[in-house]
């Protein structure tokens, strides 16, 4: 009697769930993690609305619409959600959450949605739940803690679930010819910018995005300088790579600061990860052990990183890595 | 500019160094006999707002308060700021499990007594790697907010902070009072000199309660598990350049 009334209840609550799933617009582009992050919410069984929001969100509205698994997008055009600000940005969500009844409402771990979430599930008194790498129901969610060295299976008591998604632990969701979500103008909120936006200085590239490449070199303090990295350049180019740091090249200035990978830099997990005279601290390897094969090339044959490298080289990079370049 | 006061967030973590082991009952990491230390970030908070006093003068920078909630060894982590350069401190005595929200509670509790213009606080703890209580804060307090600082500037009753986002760079400026969260590349911290230790122990440290501040301690989260991440199999050192390469072809890596 007693298990069939909660059988019910439960069936009741899970009728129920909606997530929200916030989209950083960048122009009239948006911010891949998002995609991820989708793929994240489609693991609760409610349906998933994507959230855009900026000067051209109906243009990003229309791709969005294409993306399997999303059943309406809110379009909130308007230049105050524009570069992600977080005080506009999270009363949006706010106001959102309540019309739709959300109960979940996820958003990429990135720098966006680590700005916006918190402060989102602070007016929404929910204690947020930070970059997830599974879902394992509708209120319990695991992450990773101590810079990796322990993974936390967490309940929320929480009636709205306010989560960031780890994007390398999720595959990206994927835009189809037949999906075409449903489209809906966002209602006028009262957004007021608390900060101003006034410049950026982003680093143009044209190699792979760090976080999505499927191969990754990365560079340490063993490069010596910012002449000594473009060798980690040239065997990124040769194989189609992107490009990481460890945070001694990075503080060095070897490198911008936007390469650094790590507990707290940008979490990878290509297929390959070379690490050239990366000495391997807790610190960095939280950002990249996830990473299928991992290439560690280092001239001190006692470094850590060589005990978490599926093939490790001992050598001086200057004359090793010339050498590969030229024999790949 | 008016004359400003700034509030510092602390908190005491174990220390970065530290490689920490789950413990047998997968309940959580072993943190007793477990060097403790003030988190790196919140040190990079504490040698901002020292820098903030040096550079526009005491007149300006009035007061600097360090600001830490948890079990009384936090007052260790207190006594750390206070000897680098804080002028007094307060200690919200919990020995509770503290999630952010309820940090963020709290703060805002000695926000709304204290009124400094501006807090700084780590973008993140290393232990729980949340990165959410200088966000929640700004929340609760309605307060414009600036994370993840690598410059941050005052001119008159405005902030213009330089923020690392994915991409590279950007700027944001507010109004003041504004929380900041700091990232690694804003400043390097100092270390405290003895003698300052030694006066720091003469320096105003209060003790307040949750419940002084009319905040109930009430976790959301429950713990279920805590395990350890899968080990990777063990390395392979190879002998030459083509070795590496005939390995990674072989593995399709390449």
């Amino acid at each position: 009697m007693c298990t069939t009334y909660s059988g019910r209840f439960y069936a009741m609550q899970r009728f129920n769930l909606s997530s929200l799933v916030f989209v950083e617009t960048k122009g009239s582009g948006f911010d891949e993690g998002a995609l991820n992050a989708i793929t994240a919410a489609r693991k609760l069984s409610g349906p998933v609305t994507a959230v855009v929001a900026g000067s051209e969100a109906d243009v990003t509205a229309k791709a969005v619409a294409k993306i399997d698994g999303v059943s309406k997008v809110i379009i909130a055009k308007d230049a105050v959600y524009d570069h992600a600000l977080p005080e506009t940005n999270a009363s949006l969500l706010k106001a959102l959450q309540e019309k739709e009844s959300a109960t979940h409402i996820f958003a990429p771990h990135s720098a966006a949605g680590k700005n916006i979430m918190p402060r989102l599930a602070a007016l929404l008194d929910s204690q947020q739940i930070s970059d997830i790498i599974a879902v394992e129901g509708d209120d319990t969610f695991v992450r990773p803690v101590y810079a990796g060295n322990a993974i936390a299976t967490v309940k929320t008591s929480d009636p709205i679930k306010v989560v960031t998604v780890r994007t390398t632990s999720f595959p990206a969701a994927v835009a189809s010819d037949t999906a075409s979500a449903s489209e809906e103008a966002a209602p006028a909120i009262e957004a007021t910018p608390l900060s101003k936006w006034l410049k950026e200085d982003v680093t143009k590239s044209d190699r792979p995005d760090l976080a999505s490449a499927k191969r990754v070199v990365s560079g340490g303090r063993a490069v010596k300088s910012a002449e000594g990295f473009k060798i980690i350049y040239q065997l990124a180019d040769k194989i189609g790579a992107g490009v990481g740091a460890s945070r001694a090249a990075v503080d060095a200035g070897y490198c911008d600061n936007s390469l650094q990978v790590g507990q707290t830099g940008r979490i990878v997990a290509p297929e390959l990860y070379i690490a050239i005279g990366i000495s391997g601290a807790i610190q960095h390897l939280a950002g990249m052990k996830e990473s299928k094969v991992i290439v560690a090339i280092n001239k001190d044959a006692d470094a850590p990183i060589f005990q978490i490298a599926d093939y490790g080289l001992v050598g001086d990079l200057f004359t090793t890595i010339p050498e590969l370049i030229e024999k790949i | 500019m008016s004359s400003l006061r700034i509030l510092v967030g602390v908190k005491r973590v174990v220390d970065s160094a530290v490689k920490v082991r789950v413990n047998s009952a997968q309940t959580g990491v072993e943190t007793t006999n477990v060097k403790h230390s003030m988190n790196p970030f919140d040190e990079i908070a504490v040698e901002e707002a020292l820098r903030l006093r040096e550079k526009h003068g005491k007149d300006k920078i009035k007061e600097i308060i360090a600001l830490s909630c948890g079990p009384t060894k936090s007052q260790e982590t207190l006594r750390t700021a206070l000897a680098l350069g804080a002028d007094r401190a307060i200690h919200v005595k919990s020995d509770d499990v503290l999630e952010p929200l309820t940090v963020a509670k709290l703060f805002s509790k000695i926000v709304n007594n204290e009124k400094p213009d501006l807090v700084i606080l780590g973008k993140q703890a290393i232990d729980d790697d949340s990165n959410q209580t200088g966000q929640m804060l700004a929340g609760l307090l309605n307060w414009p907010q600036a994370t993840f600082a690598s410059k941050v500037d005052i001119n008159d009753n405005s902030l213009e902070v330089v923020r690392e986002v994915d991409g590279g760079l950007e700027t944001v400026s507010s109004s003041l009072p504004a929380i900041v969260t700091t990232d690694l590349r804003l400043n390097e911290p100092r270390y405290a000199s003895l003698p300052n230790i030694m006066k720091a122990k003469k320096k105003p440290l209060q003790t307040v309660s949750p419940a002084d501040l009319g905040v109930e301690v009430r976790n959301r989260l429950q713990t279920l598990k805590v395990t350890e991440p899968p080990k990777r199999q063990g390395g392979k050192i190879v002998a030459s350049v083509d070795e590496l390469l005939e390995k990674l072809r072989e593995s399709k890596a390449l």
